[in-house]
């Protein structure tokens, strides 16, 4: 098995034991109900979500600097994954908002600014799609990784800028130890099963550049 | 510097020109934001006290409206005749490109908002010229924040196809700080300011605008790279 599979199994087995203790050895929140337990994974995928869009960040600016393919690759991986963990945020969120705050979805910032960077990041990956060179289309999507970057603060910060329904993070202080611990071991293992999709999203991409760069009938 | 604010003059000066010997573009957009105003009016009915109250965003979503449109045509008249090839022989720093058509799309937008506050000032009833002082300072830093960062995509999206749709796709969300910010400081200020909420909308404003204008001065020769 090489390290790469490892990986694999190993998030996988860290999140079926966070949702073993999350869905069924913690006991409910007192207040929440058994809805609460949807934040074990909530608060880990929208981090996941975070992580992801600095990586789109990072690797843009790594592309810009040195011009080198595999950078543009890891940040369109990371992108990817950084969509699906928005959406996955979003959906989680709705569903605890329901029956928590009464309703599917409120115009409050937090959630506002993260629906954003749905299409923002869409838009990144259109205008990949419809760029056929490959040095243009990392230039181009290098760019705008870097400015779409600016909204991602902008999102975290929002629920300290303007009170609103969405609350600020918990801190340990503020959980009981317990809780803690299930929501640590969530952001390790999603952190991790992030890591593995992306570096294989990665080896994906460098086989699509390579079959797309030998050109038609060749290849 | 000297030489990047001759160089970026000069390209104001050349789309001053040329946009002013064919005014047909101007009229249109005119236009376009005049039906828009009215689309608000049939959308939200005949309701003077809601009309009054949406006036701001209705105004603001006017402008971004009508601006994407001319934004578009920012660097589609260069391409269309060969012109950003040219642009980019010339010597010195490219960044004068972007400062002067950022300069162009700010004539542009304030002469459209000219007409624009007027016409819904009347249509929706609202008393602009009573804090026309601070609305000028709204308009100028919602308008210098919409054009540097539509300046700079519309540069982007030029060679793309479906550039039409690609330009809103990437330009909207990068706005709603700008919106955000241009609308609640009129609102604000359209109400008297009773919560003094005015002054943290323009701290928003001002600051999204630096932080874009640096990052989009910063990057936009690697946008214009062949």
């Amino acid at each position: 098995m090489n390290k790469l599979t490892m990986l694999g199994w190993l998030a996988i087995t860290l999140i079926a034991a966070g949702s073993v203790l999350g869905l069924a050895v913690l006991p409910a929140d007192a207040l929440q109900g058994e809805v609460q337990r949807l934040l074990y994974v909530h608060v880990p995928v929208a981090w996941v979500m975070m992580l992801a869009f600095f990586v789109v960040f990072l690797m843009s600016i790594l592309y810009l600097v040195q011009r080198q393919l595999k950078w543009d690759l890891l940040a369109v991986s990371a992108a990817e994954l950084g969509v699906l963990a928005a959406v996955l945020t979003l959906i989680l969120g709705t569903l605890w908002g329901r029956p928590t705050w009464g309703i599917w979805w409120a115009w409050d910032p937090r959630i506002t600014t993260t629906a954003l960077l749905v299409p923002i990041y869409a838009g990144y990956l259109v205008v990949r799609s419809m760029t056929e060179d490959p040095e243009r289309r990392a230039r181009w999507a290098s760019v705008i990784g870097l400015i779409a970057f600016v909204q991602v603060p902008i999102m975290y910060l929002s629920v300290f800028w303007w009170r609103s329904l969405h609350q600020p993070p918990s801190s340990p202080q503020s959980m009981w130890s317990a809780y803690g611990l299930v929501m640590l071991l969530g952001f390790v293992a999603y952190t991790l099963a992030f890591a593995y999709l992306w570096l294989r999203r990665y080896r994906l991409a460098t086989t699509e550049l390579e079959l797309e760069l030998s050109g038609p009938g060749e290849g | 510097m000297s030489g990047l604010a001759r160089r970026a003059a000069a390209i104001l000066w050349k789309d001053i020109l040329s946009e002013t010997r064919a005014r047909q573009g101007f009229t249109a957009m005119l236009s376009f934001a005049a039906l828009v105003l009215f689309m608000f009016g049939f959308a939200i009915g005949v309701d003077n006290d809601l009309l009054e109250r949406l006036a701001g965003g209705l105004l603001w979503v006017a402008i971004i409206f009508t601006g994407t449109l001319s934004l578009g045509r920012t660097f589609q008249n260069e391409e269309l005749a060969g012109g950003t090839r040219l642009l980019r022989l010339y010597p010195g720093d490219p960044r004068a490109i972007y400062l002067g058509k950022l300069a162009g799309n700010l004539v542009v937008l304030a002469a459209l908002e000219i007409v624009l506050f007027p016409a819904a000032a009347i249509l929706y009833r609202v008393d602009f010229a009573a804090q026309a002082g601070p609305l000028l300072l709204v308009a100028a830093l919602g308008t210098f924040g919409f054009s540097v960062i539509g300046t700079f995509f519309s540069a982007l999206t030029v060679h793309l196809r479906a550039r039409e749709l690609l330009l809103p796709l990437l330009l909207f969300p990068a706005l709603v700080p700008v919106v955000l910010g241009s609308v609640g400081a009129t609102d604000a200020f359209l109400a008297g300011d009773p919560l003094g909420r005015a002054g943290g909308w323009l701290r928003l404003l001002a600051s999204y605008d630096v932080i874009l204008f640096v990052v989009c001065v910063w990057i936009f020769p690697v946008v214009l790279e062949e």
